[in-house]
């Protein structure tokens, strides 16, 4: 017989596989690092791993359309004299002008006020507009304090102390160049085209101990009134979130390693920080050992897509979540209506994430005039609101099969988890069994 | 003249009546005494009037001030003025950290000396020292001038942008990007002036001007080293 020649074809490497590869070279090329926006892309253990038990013999269901499912959130009620009173546990994330067209921060302020939402400022101060279009606003302190000023510190709706985001924790801002207009660089007090980098740390506290005073600084200018935030990225919640209850808090928000971010390093969003599900867990515990829980509230965010998201987040133990990418992709980002451009940039409509080049198709991570123009921000406006309203009634969809007439009593027995992994982390059952990784059982 | 004893009304009290006065208040001058190291006293004002503080103060004296002159008969903690917008806070005694972190406008004289991270993150202030200032003084700042008659500690302006550091002393060693620049006649003028308004006696020919090389600005491979 004649041997016939064996074709084996090309193999992969499971450890060197293309991206590895491709980033190798264009490192060799370059000598620089990847810088991009958007949020970690791998796969990590998340909400998809968990799911709702629904109502059964011991429990009973609510009618879809006709109970009511309250959907409202009160934050601050620690100590501001004035909370806030938001009609959905869904908020929109600190993104700020500069990462993102003014025809994008004011279709983000339309589409929140017409749910009854907040909006929050970013890394940049906040801009008139964004005030105007922004029924409630939240006001970043943010370790830059660009353009931080005490008249808008006194028109804000709460404050935001940011000590973290999850797609950088430990890291600063990053906003460059091509960005830095002559109104961004005015707001910032820098020079026109230079890539900025923001600061990391506060400039004026180190520690818990101070940021104690620091709030109590901030109280004081602001009379009492707002509702003071302090914002981490998902490290060692535990700690943070009992040290943030310390530090005099009325809101902690947690934001997990998908977040997004308008622009850092590749390897920092891809390798710092832990998923949101393993965080939401001990943020709670802390604040139940410290007697907080629904006290100082809890806001959760990274790579929050859809009401089952939502649903979830809550039934672990926060109180609301915040989104930012979702948020801006209800505006239009990534539409593959803009195909042949991003073609153009080398990707394609749900891969764009280089969000600091500034030269976004969609007109929403731009400063470009003319590319801003084509963000219309009351249509944009009308996208989120429809959006937002979608995530609510998904989350009320599942409250109600839960039984539950709001959708804060949805808890954490109303879920299991179909991976050991995310079972450990959200301190679920396996799904068919009472296991619970880490605790005892069967 | 007001005059306040903090041993007797809470500084909540103390703070809203001087952050409430009206715009043509005659009120103009407060004292406030049996000060014991309060933490954010006489912060967010924005009337014009005068505040003598006498006794040590806490941080975050005189945070984001507008328009009011604070006088500290005393030292004072963390953080002095912290983002002050407008006005002059003046202190007799010593500063802790951060004096003047991120001071957008308006003008800071600490008499004595001031500790690290003086002028962090500043965008527009003026800050005088009368004697010197700690590591990592001026850390990014943006804008205005840091004016120390004494000497300056280590990696001063480091990752420096557009504000102006003079120095008459001693540097330590300078921060990363920040450079001895030439000082010109309008430098000079500018300093000369800017000790005058700050009363402090001072022969500007003796002092050295130093800020950025700008070589930070742009991300670029070669620059690795800087860090
Ligand atoms: C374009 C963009 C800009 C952002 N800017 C800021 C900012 O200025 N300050 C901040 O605290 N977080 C910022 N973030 C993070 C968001 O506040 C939020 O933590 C994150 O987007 C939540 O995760 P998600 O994007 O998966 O919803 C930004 C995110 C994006 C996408």
């Amino acid at each position: 017989m004649s041997s016939t020649p064996f074709y084996t074809p090309p193999r992969w490497s499971a450890t060197f596989d293309a991206h590895s590869v491709a980033e190798i070279h264009r490192a060799a090329q370059t000598g620089i690092y990847d810088i991009r926006g958007a949020g970690a892309k791998r796969r990590v253990p998340h909400f998809d791993d968990l799911l709702f038990l629904g109502a059964s013999i011991s429990r009973y269901p609510l009618e879809g359309y006709r109970e009511k499912c309250g959907t409202d959130v009160v934050l601050g009620t620690r100590f501001a004299k004035k909370p806030i009173h938001l009609k959905i546990p869904v908020t929109i994330a600190g993104m700020s002008f500069g990462s993102l067209s003014g025809n994008a921060k004011e279709a983000l302020g339309r589409g929140a006020s017409q749910m009854g939402t907040s909006t929050t400022t970013g890394d940049g101060g906040m801009t008139p507009e964004e005030r105007l279009s922004s029924k409630t606003l939240v006001y970043q302190l943010l370790p830059s304090r660009y353009g931080m000023n005490p008249d808008d510190l006194r028109k804000a709706d709460a404050i935001e102390v940011v000590v973290g985001q999850g797609a950088k924790p430990g890291g600063g801002g990053m906003l460059l160049g091509q960005k830095i207009t002559e109104r961004v660089a005015k707001m910032r007090t820098l020079p026109v085209g230079i890539d900025q980098r923001s600061a990391c740390r506060h400039p004026d506290w180190t520690g818990p101990d101070d940021l104690q005073i620091k709030i109590q600084e901030l109280r004081e200018i602001t009379d009492w009134e707002k509702p003071i935030y302090i914002k981490v990225g998902a490290t060692r919640p535990y700690f943070d979130t009992a040290l943030a209850v310390k530090a005099g808090a009325d809101v902690v928000v947690l934001d997990g390693m998908q977040g997004g971010t308008a622009a850092t390093q590749d390897v920092f969003i891809e390798h710092v920080g832990i998923p949101i599900l393993a965080a939401i867990r001990p943020a709670v515990q802390a604040l139940q050992d410290l007697d907080m829980h629904r006290k100082v509230q809890l806001i959760v965010s990274g790579g929050i897509r859809n009401g089952a998201d939502v649903a979830k987040a809550l039934a672990l133990g926060a109180d609301a979540v915040a989104i930012g990418t979702a948020a801006l992709i209800a505006l239009g980002d990534n539409d593959p209506h803009w195909e042949d451009d991003y073609k153009k940039l080398g990707t394609t409509a749900g891969c764009y994430d280089d969000w600091h080049e500034g030269r976004d198709p969609a007109g929403i991570t731009t400063q470009d005039p003319e590319l801003s123009k084509r963000l219309d921000p009351v249509k944009a406006g009308k996208r989120l609101a429809n959006y937002l309203a979608v995530l609510t009634m998904e989350t009320q969809i599942i409250a109600r099969a839960c039984g539950k007439s709001h959708v804060h009593n949805l808890e954490p027995d109303d879920l299991v988890a179909v991976t050991v992994e995310a079972a450990a982390m959200a301190g679920v059952p396996l799904a068919g069994t009472n296991w619970i990784p880490g605790k005892s059982g069967m | 003249m007001n005059v306040i004893d903090l041993s007797k009304t809470s500084l909540r009290e103390v703070n809203s009546r001087l952050q409430k006065l009206p715009k043509d208040t005659n009120e103009r001058l407060w004292k406030l005494t049996s000060v014991h190291g309060e933490h954010a006293c006489a912060v967010g004002l924005t009337q014009p009037i005068e505040v003598q503080i006498d006794g040590h103060i806490g941080y975050y004296c005189g945070g984001m001030n507008q328009n009011a002159t604070i006088v500290i008969n005393g030292q004072c903690g963390v953080g002095l003025a912290e983002n002050i917008m407008s006005g002059e806070v003046r202190v007799k005694g010593n500063a802790s950290a951060a004096a003047g972190a991120t001071g957008q406008g308006g003008l800071i004289v600490i008499e004595g000396d001031a500790g690290t991270r003086c002028g962090i993150s500043m965008k527009g202030v003026d800050i005088v020292v009368g004697g010197s200032v700690g590591a990592m003084s001026a850390f990014m700042a943006q804008a205005g001038s840091l004016v120390v008659c004494g000497d300056a500690g280590a990696n001063l302006g480091d990752s420096l942008y557009e504000a102006r550091i003079y120095v008459q002393g001693k540097v330590e060693s300078l921060g990363a990007d920040c450079v001895e620049k030439k000082m010109t006649p309008h430098h000079l003028a500018k300093l000369e002036r800017l000790l005058k308004r700050a009363g402090i006696a001072a022969d500007p020919a003796r002092f050295k001007r130093y800020g950025s090389a700008r070589k930070l600005y742009n991300f670029h491979v070669d620059n690795v080293d800087a860090y």
